[in-house]
């Protein structure tokens, strides 16, 4: 199928500071696309550029053969749903408002008449039914996250943007949010999530696009693309692959004895930070 | 706050949507009863009382039906359509305008602790207006000060927004430090009002400062009236829209939000019943705070409920004030304005400890 979202050349220029430079990407419809690298290199950044909410300081976006700027911002959300990395609420809304305030794009449309199935489904398939009456800013970080994920489900948009949605997840829920999401792809949907674990991004995407200082180094299916070599260069740090039952397993490099071996870390830096809710 | 998940079960669901519909109409009714009851109550006391069923025969008989006892004192029906009348309909008219005002603001800016009199818009207004009185502008006839307070009103919520607003959000301290300083240079520009104006001038922007709704006449009723109906209406429409801007300005726009649009047209709304407010009662603070709030307790947060219900409840309130500041003491008229900030202030001061405690710190 064609490129339902691409990015033709695409820089980003910020306080004279380039923070993506020369961007070519399409997505096409079907396909979970995992875009991953350090810290700073520029994957917000870029997921806010494909969705529309940051304009390019060079080149362009293009959704369904459309600069995305020419879209109204409810076209927009009927088109594509993001899930933003932070979640905030200004005021006590209860979950199952928080889902219902994604159907609001398809008020007034004939779609409107399956709000109420869409609601209870999105909140089954986010896990958050059971917290449907809890109010929004009493949840813990996870709990939010998902709520979050429940009101992206509940847009049914067929483009999805995800900035690092299994974050505060525990292992349960991270798999079972990509789960969905993989469902969600094949079932037409086109999904942009931006990953820290490249072993989920190994396990769950069709593509791994692979960014550093702004550039797009690589970009390919997830066994070409995740190599210890390219890995170890754009983190800076000595990664293994493993190949596991089936499943690429990306892990880092350690010194034996540089810690007790009673103590074992199993996650990085930077999911270290994430894990602590 | 309910903090017991409810059991997943596809019966519960349906049921709790119609008691909160039924309890969303039981409110507004509620509401609808309590400013009947309170306007009927204050219409008939003050220096010469007339009873309750007076007042409604009076009412009756001038919408055309002949039901009810009229007036027996012989002054009751003009005390009742020439002074009682235009007062307590001001003072439904400019509660409901700040309360509306005072929900939309915080809507607008996602911070619960917005309101007109608060940020300084209510004494931007203020300003405008009591300019008119100095230099006896008239170039609108009756409507030159609600036009110049609506501009005051106008100019200072830009200023506020614009001020107060980094990164897409408003903080809690920032917004109240720009209240702050707006407050400050309007109080400066009165002073200087003050200073210029001759005797009469000076009783007036006084009275704005304190805020009161003695000498309200059907002139002014007839101003105030459109441009708060007007006003109400426009953000009842907006309503459903701000419950989105509570996900914050990206994620509002993801769900289709024309934030920057709305945000603008909400601010002209809300300058305009600030504006309205102001402009024959002067500054009334805290209304826009308290019963936006004490809606919230009762109802959630939803704006569809949040604007009606705010409207309805701060109309009751100054009704009720109003009645409590002109009978407290016989003979004397109370400063409304005196006795909101009274009861608000330790209110605002409650509410900031809250914010500060569940936001974890000024966020």
């Amino acid at each position: 199928m064609s490129a339902f979202l691409s990015a033709h050349g695409v820089g980003v220029v910020i306080e004279g500071r380039a923070i993506l430079a020369d961007v070519d990407l399409e997505v096409r419809p079907g396909e979970v696309v995992a875009l991953v690298g350090p810290n700073g290199a520029g994957k917000s950044t870029l997921l806010g550029v494909l969705s529309g909410d940051l304009g390019p300081s060079e080149g362009h976006v293009e959704l369904g053969g459309r600069r995305i700027t020419k879209h109204s911002a409810k076209d927009l959300a009927r088109q594509r749903g993001v899930q933003l990395q932070k979640q905030g609420l200004a005021f006590g809304f209860r979950v199952e408002e928080v889902v219902r305030m994604g159907r609001s794009p398809w008020y007034r449309t004939p779609a409107a008449d399956r709000d109420e199935e869409v609601v209870e489904e999105s909140l089954g398939r986010a896990d958050v039914a059971g917290l449907a009456e809890r109010l929004f800013p009493t949840l813990s970080g996870g709990e939010q996250a998902r709520t979050s994920f429940a009101r992206l489900l509940a847009q049914e948009t067929p483009l999805m943007f995800l900035d690092e949605p299994t974050a505060a997840l525990d292992i349960r829920h991270q798999e079972q949010l990509l789960g969905v999401v993989r469902e969600a792809a094949e079932a037409g949907a086109a999904v942009v999530v931006v990953l820290h674990d490249l072993s989920l991004a190994a396990a769950y995407a069709d593509r791994v696009c692979v960014l550093a200082d702004g550039r797009l180094r690589a970009d390919g299916a997830p066994a070409d693309v995740l190599t210890g070599e390219l890995l170890t260069e754009v983190y800076g740090h000595p990664v293994d692959v493993l190949h596991h039952d089936g499943n690429l397993v990306v892990v880092p490099v350690r010194a034996r004895g540089e810690r007790p071996a009673a103590t074992p870390t199993a996650t990085t830096d930077e999911e270290a930070s994430c894990s602590a809710v | 706050m309910t903090g017991v998940s409810v059991a997943p079960g596809s019966g519960t669901r349906p049921r709790g949507a119609i008691a909160s519909l039924a309890g969303r109409v039981g409110l507004l009714g509620g509401l609808g009863v309590a400013l009947v009851v309170a306007v009927v109550l204050a219409a008939g006391q003050g220096q010469l009382d007339v009873p309750a069923s007076e007042v409604l025969g009076s009412v009756l008989h001038r919408v055309g039906l002949d039901v009810g006892p009229l007036p027996s004192h012989p002054q009751g029906e003009n005390t009742l359509w020439q002074v009682r009348f235009p007062r307590v309909v001001m003072a439904a008219l400019a509660g409901a305008a700040l309360a509306t005002a005072g929900a939309l603001m915080q809507g607008v800016f996602g911070n619960p602790l917005a309101e007109p009199g608060v940020v300084g818009v209510s004494s931007g207004a203020a300003f405008a207006a009591a300019a008119v009185m100095v230099f006896g502008w008239t170039f609108a006839g009756t409507w030159t000060i609600a036009l110049c307070a609506f501009l005051g009103g106008l100019v200072t919520t830009l200023l506020v927004y614009v001020m107060s607003r980094s990164g897409g959000r408003t903080e809690v301290v920032t917004l109240v430090l720009t209240g702050i300083a707006i407050n400050a240079v309007t109080s400066a520009g009165l002073a200087f009002l003050l200073f210029l104006g001759d005797q009469q001038a000076r009783e007036e922007i006084v009275f704005w400062q304190l805020g009161s709704l003695n000498g309200s006449r059907w002139e002014y009723v007839g101003v105030v009236a459109p441009l708060v109906v007007g006003g109400i209406l426009a953000a009842l429409f907006l309503a459903p829209r701000l419950d989105l801007l509570a996900l914050g300005d990206r994620a509002a726009r993801h769900v289709g939000v024309d934030v920057e649009r709305l945000r603008i047209v909400a601010i002209v709304v809300v300058a305009l019943l600030t504006g309205a407010a102001v402009a024959f009662c002067g500054i009334i603070a805290f209304v826009g705070l308290v019963v936006p709030h004490l809606i919230r307790m009762v109802a959630g947060p939803g704006h569809r409920m949040l604007v009606p219900a705010s409207a309805l409840g701060g109309a009751v309130l100054l009704v009720l004030a109003d009645l409590w500041a002109r009978t407290a003491i016989a003979y004397a008229d109370l400063p409304i304005g005196m006795l909101t900030s009274l009861i608000g202030g330790p209110f605002f001061f409650w509410l900031l400890r809250r914010a500060r405690r569940t936001a974890g710190g000024w966020a």
